[in-house]
């Protein structure tokens, strides 16, 4: 029997243990999936946790509902991959054999990263809301807080979702209108980048939504510390940011098992070909989703399309034919920017988000780079396409490469 | 796109002075650009522009943290060579691309 082991069971684990199961003829290959925690995340939903839109019980699920039939998964803290004899071992002690390997070990927050993150103030004062613990205990404390500076911190790219924190901002900016306490609340969303984004034409228009809604972006700001006592931000050039409310997006890293194999960069991202999707180091090591060191969005939508080159690749590879799928980093995010309405952007490597309409040319029906009601429906249908169609790899009517029909390339 | 000369070299920029091809580069090229910015390099700057050309052309994605691991300088160190905005100005000087910290 031949060998497939798939490393963590979130979104991309999820979807590839479902894809290669259909394909390969379970007499010939045994499938096995790890992961050291039992519940399935849709991570997407915490956003609204802190606003009371969504409830724990709304973006939780066993993982095991997803795991297909025929594919075998064990619960176990990965301790590393051992690439040259093509094992894996296990904290517990056991060791697995593998033909091909796939890492979907996905990245986390480490706040530990920034002095005084993690001091008296974490979740008194100081939320993340990247995990369901975070965003649970900001919700929590949102229900009395009488207002102040409400301060949303990105301490170091790459993030994941990068448009979630601009969702944040203005989802605050919807709550607390809507409490009728928007006067008390001072919104600053400080960030290293120099500006809201970086890609020039969508920062220009999330810019401009900030400034309408009396966000205040302060940029160029990369944080070194937290002064607990004085609650305010430290950048490195010694800048400060007072807050009563400290929101961070703390330092995002892959998972110290790449580390502790020798297959990654130095925040612990596997070093992964930007087109084939294989390791640097190992031909029959694949990637998928936010462990992989590349330059495009940790999205769940850039997991989903590369969902279809990884398969490509590597049943051209089992098969001893050269490569036929090449990524070109397509990703495709829904921004809510409150009040019921949303925005949409769609770009990949080399072109950046641009306005139009997706996926139809001049129909849509979502609007690109600009705030409408649909993108907004669209976001919450994202959530059922989630569980129902995308963990389960089956077909979505959008192509895995980007296209430029419907986009518009003149200046706006 | 354009064409400038710096120390006697023609070098091509993109629209936001960053050179599009880093054989261009020169340590006389840099001094000069820098120059533009209110800023003479030292010999600090140049190390950590080095391993700022190193690392992009082993094709490794470049953070200010990597930078103030990588044992030239650490991050206080990195603002204080190129006060503001130091990864911008410090891949300007170096003749590499505008880290696209990606969206
Ligand atoms: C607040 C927020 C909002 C978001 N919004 C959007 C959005 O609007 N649109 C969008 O497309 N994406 C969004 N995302 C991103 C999306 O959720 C992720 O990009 C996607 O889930 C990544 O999938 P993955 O398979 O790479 O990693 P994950 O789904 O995170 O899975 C990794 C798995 O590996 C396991 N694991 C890791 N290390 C080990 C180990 N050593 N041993 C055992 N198991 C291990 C983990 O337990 C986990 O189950 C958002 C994320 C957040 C946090």
């Amino acid at each position: 029997m031949k060998k497939l082991v798939i490393l963590g069971a979130g979104t991309g684990g999820t979807i590839m243990a479902n894809k290669m199961r259909k394909e390969l003829a379970r007499d010939e290959w045994d499938i096995t999936i790890i992961d050291k925690y039992k519940t399935h995340y849709y991570q997407p939903g915490f956003l609204f946790i802190p606003f009371g839109m969504y409830k724990k019980r709304d973006v939780i699920k066993p993982k095991a509902d997803f795991i297909p039939y025929g594919v075998e998964l064990i619960y176990a803290d990965i301790d590393k991959v051992d690439g040259e004899n093509n094992k894996v071992l296990l904290q517990d002690g056991v060791v697995l054999n593998y033909d091909y390997l796939i890492i979907a070990t996905g990245t986390k927050i480490v706040p530990e990263e920034t002095p005084g993150l993690k001091g008296e103030l974490w979740r008194k004062n100081i939320f993340d809301y990247y995990t369901i613990e975070g965003s649970s205990a900001l919700a929590d404390f949102f229900k009395t807080w009488e207002g102040g500076d409400l301060v949303l911190n990105i301490a170091e790219n790459p993030i994941k979702c990068p448009v979630a924190p601009l969702e944040f901002v203005m989802f605050a900016d919807a709550f607390f209108v809507e409490r009728g306490m928007r006067d008390k609340v001072n919104i600053h969303y400080v960030t290293p980048m120099s500006g809201a984004f970086t890609k020039p034409r969508a920062s220009k228009v999330l810019g401009g939504l900030l400034k309408e809604k009396n966000i205040n972006i302060i940029p160029d700001f990369y944080i070194e510390k937290v002064d607990n006592e004085n609650k305010k931000i430290v950048s490195y050039d010694e800048k400060e940011v007072p807050f009563d409310c400290l929101v961070t997006i703390p330092v995002h890293m892959g998972d110290s098992m790449i580390g502790r194999s020798g297959l990654g960069d130095d925040m612990d991202f596997a070093l992964t070909d930007k087109f084939t999707l294989q390791s640097d180091k190992f031909d029959n090591i694949f990637i998928i989703g936010d462990a992989a060191n590349l330059p495009t969005s940790k999205a769940g939508s850039v997991v989903h399309f590369s969902a279809e080159i990884v398969f490509e690749n590597m049943m051209c590879s089992i098969e001893g034919r050269p490569y036929t799928a090449k990524f070109d980093g397509h990703s495709n995010c829904y921004i809510e920017t409150g009040f019921g309405k949303g925005a949409l952007i769609d770009f990949n490597y080399d072109t950046e988000p641009l306005p139009g309409f997706f996926p139809f040319p001049g129909i849509g029906p979502f609007g690109l780079l600009k705030e409408t009601r649909m993108n907004h429906y669209g976001k919450l249908l994202f959530r059922w396409i989630y569980w129902h169609i995308l963990l389960k790899g089956k077909e979505m009517p959008i192509s895995a490469h980007m296209t430029m029909a419907g986009k518009k390339t003149h200046d706006i | 796109m354009a064409e400038k000369t710096y120390a006697g070299v023609t070098v091509n920029m993109d629209d936001e002075g960053y050179m599009t091809d880093a054989s261009q580069w020169t340590k006389e090229v840099a001094a000069e650009i820098a120059k533009e910015d209110g800023l003479d390099l030292t010999d600090k700057h140049f190390d950590v522009l080095e391993f700022i050309r190193e690392k992009v052309s082993s094709g490794a994605t470049l953070t200010i943290r990597a930078i103030g691991k990588s044992g030239h300088t650490d991050i206080k160190g990195f603002y204080k060579l190129f006060p503001g905005a130091p990864l911008k100005k410090a891949t300007k000087f170096a003749g590499v691309p505008k880290p696209s910290s990606c969206v």
